[in-house]
């Protein structure tokens, strides 16, 4: 291959010949008794936005701080552009970190906090002030330079933070829940100019976050965690569309999980009988599983149709129920339907069309409805 | 959050209504109020008040006795203000009592001796007291109390006997010659006793825990995350230590130096137990003044003229709590 095509500079984990930037061989960490991560194994790739995403506690933390040195592995090793970095203290790695609490000294000012990194280096008084300024001026804080962290306010930190992490240019910036103390305006602000950013320095990044919807905005994979494993992998539209189990399509949105037995299971499409459902799914995908084996399906809220009319079609794949709950969100409604089986399930709609002018023809409460959806929406699962 | 009440909330509430109507209470709260002063001034004016009758008071007591004349007789001094034929009041004032002060070397040089013993030992304590506070403050949290329990320890014997005991430990026939002839490292027993360095031994040792509490308070605080911040970006430990830890835990440094500075000048009993005849402190001057010489006036100026030397660090001292309270702010 002459030169790599043009996706797989875009998407390097795709191209087997590409190196990554980190590596992580099976690496184990135990506190004591805890395991707090367990055999994980990864690889980043240079110019990626890699997100780690889990709950508390499912040990996402401790390999950040792992690759950022503050912890060693009890097993498996890291390699950061092709060094192995056991045993290298966190002072000697080419590695920066934005930590969750800022970390900002509270007795420089904000110049000094950004300083410090180049001053460990011996950087010429010079070059320090003039590349201190330069980033001052990227995140804008030229004005803030003399204040001290406790002047200023959470955003103005977090880039005071941000911008004292990356003076020193690093390769691959660590950052832990950057946006989590942030209200929600300023989060979906910050968000953009943080991919913004890491373009135009083109900077490895790792977040860790157990915000889902940071990482979908963030991240150009993500890492799913659980109870310190990593359980899948991929691209934000991956991880939501093709959840490869069911604690990852219920942990990122929100989702229909109907538990069911594979009745056919041909290359091309399954179908499963789901008695909560009272009724089948004929999915256009195949599964790996034996036959009668219990699967799960899963299926998004906005990927179900709701109407009064009986939808066309054969029996699979739609089913009928009476409306519990609706709650208007402004820019679209979920609706709470209770099929016969007992079972609830949501389903969101966009408002297409402004309330008022269509309430004639709007479903409203206790009105039977049919439920259907595309053959392509479910997803089977088998863990 | 009506409902919160829990039944010793409603007895809280029950017991302060009884109190209210109580008629005693009615009846001085109500007075109370037509003389203005509410529940803060009191809670306020009760410290003040106690301050003023205990510190004001002697210390202008004191201060009208430096300014007299010595006599013979109970009191040993003359009055600075009386009736003159009983209608004028002359006030007799007598400076001479402070210029002897300056005349004379001997209280020059204990004034001087003073700060100079109290600051080498604040500063010995604090070349102690700093890395016990800082291990004790990283030590994991169920030993951390023990060991701090046994920085106080000491406080639960008299400090007279304590000092008594370094006689013992000090003297020619101390465990530790006795370690030292039988080892033959020395062949004459060494006495410390009555010399400087026992006087150094004796504050250190009284004094250490007043370092140490204020120290490890601060270390304490301190959020380990910005010594691994400080590592992220190249720092290394003992740079760390030196830009990031030694500069936050000023506040503690400061505090602590005076908890010992202060106490240790007028330092008294050490000196005159542990110190020789040349190891001059002004305690020991002011009580000599007292109590040997008699002289009230002149060991009067002697106390005013302390109390001014310690004033200027108190002052410092209060300055540096405010600054402190400002960067946490």
């Amino acid at each position: 291959m002459a030169s790599p095509r043009p996706e797989a500079r875009l998407e390097p984990w795709k191209d087997p010949a590409a190196e990554p930037y980190v590596r992580i061989e099976k690496v184990t960490k135990k506190f004591g008794d805890f395991v707090a991560v367990h055999q994980v194994s990864l690889k980043i790739y240079r110019g990626e936005i890699f997100c780690l995403l889990g709950a508390s506690g499912c040990g996402k933390t401790t390999l950040l701080r792992m690759l950022a040195g503050f912890e060693q592995p009890s097993e498996g090793r890291i390699w950061i552009d092709g060094t192995d970095m056991t045993g290298i203290p966190p002072y000697e790695r080419p590695v920066n970190m934005m930590f969750q609490s800022y970390a900002l000294f509270p007795h420089m000012t904000v110049e000094q906090n950004v300083a410090f990194g180049l001053k460990q280096d011996g950087v010429p008084k010079a070059e320090i002030r003039e590349r201190v300024a330069a980033m001052l001026d990227l995140v804008k804080l030229t004005p803030f330079a003399g204040r001290r962290p406790h002047q200023l306010s959470g955003g103005q930190r977090q880039r005071v933070a941000l911008a004292r992490s990356l003076i020193k240019q690093p390769k691959l910036l660590l950052l832990d829940e950057p946006l989590g103390a942030l209200d929600k305006k300023l989060r979906e602000h910050t968000q953009f100019e943080l991919v913004n950013l890491q373009e135009k320095l083109g900077v490895t990044f790792v977040v860790v976050t157990h915000d889902q919807e940071e990482a979908m905005t963030l991240a150009s994979r993500i890492g799913v965690m659980d109870h310190g494993e990593i359980v899948q992998v991929g691209t934000p539209s991956d991880i939501y569309e093709y959840p490869n189990s069911r604690f990852v399509a219920d942990f990122i949105g929100s989702v229909n999980l109907f538990e069911g037995t594979l009745i056919e299971d041909e290359p091309d499409y399954v179908r499963v009988s789901a008695a909560e459902l009272g009724g089948t799914f004929y999915v256009s995908h195949g599964v790996s599983a034996p036959p009668n084996a219990t699967v799960w399906v899963a299926l998004r809220p906005e990927k179900i149709t709701i109407s009064r009319e009986q939808p066309a079609g054969d029996e699979d794949n739609r089913v009928q129920g009476v409306v519990a709950e609706i709650a208007y969100l402004g820019d679209m409604s979920i609706y709470l339907v209770r099929l016969a089986t007992g079972r609830t399930v949501r389903i969101t709609q966009p408002n297409i069309r402004r309330q008022a002018a269509v309430s004639a023809e709007r479903i409203t409460w206790d009105e039977e409805v049919w439920l259907s959806w595309d053959a392509a929406s479910p997803v089977v699962v088998t863990q | 959050m009506v409902a919160q009440g829990g039944p010793s909330t409603l007895f809280l509430a029950g017991l302060r209504g009884w109190i209210r109507a109580f008629g005693p209470y009615r009846w001085a709260s109500d007075r109370m109020k037509d003389w203005g002063i509410g529940g803060r001034t009191l809670v306020i004016g009760i410290p003040y008040l106690w301050l003023l009758l205990f510190f004001l008071v002697p210390f202008i007591i004191v201060f009208k006795i430096s300014l007299s004349d010595v006599r013979l007789g109970m009191p040993p001094y003359e009055p600075v203000i009386q009736w003159v034929d009983s209608q004028v009041i002359g006030i007799r004032m007598n400076l001479a009592n402070y210029a002897f002060l300056f005349e004379d070397p001997l209280y020059r040089n204990a004034y001087l001796n003073s700060i100079k013993v109290a600051a080498i030992s604040t500063l010995l304590c604090l070349l102690i007291g700093y890395p016990l506070a800082y291990g004790i403050a990283r030590t994991g949290a169920s030993w951390r109390n023990l060991l701090l329990l046994l920085v106080m320890l000491p406080f639960w014997t008299s400090f007279l006997l304590r000092v008594y005991a370094w006689i013992g430990l000090l003297g020619r026939n101390s465990p530790f010659n006795q370690l030292l002839l039988s080892l033959g490292i020395i062949d004459q027993p060494i006495s410390l006793l009555q010399t400087d360095i026992a006087v150094y031994i004796g504050i250190v040792y009284s004094y250490l825990p007043f370092m140490v509490l204020p120290l490890y308070a601060n270390l304490e605080k301190m959020d380990i995350t910005l010594l691994e911040a400080a590592a992220d970006l190249g720092c290394r430990p003992t740079k760390a230590f030196l830009t990031i830890t030694l500069p936050l835990s000023m506040p503690g440094i400061i505090a602590g130096s005076l908890l010992v500075f202060i106490p240790a000048v007028g330092e008294f009993v050490i000196p005159a137990l542990l110190g020789g005849p040349d190891s001059l402190m002004i305690g020991r001057v002011l009580w000599e003044e007292f109590f040997n010489n008699r002289d009230w006036p002149v060991a009067s100026a002697v106390a005013i003229a302390m109390l001014l030397l310690l004033v200027v660090p108190i002052m410092w001292f209060q300055y540096a709590q405010a600054r402190q309270v400002g960067v946490h702010r």
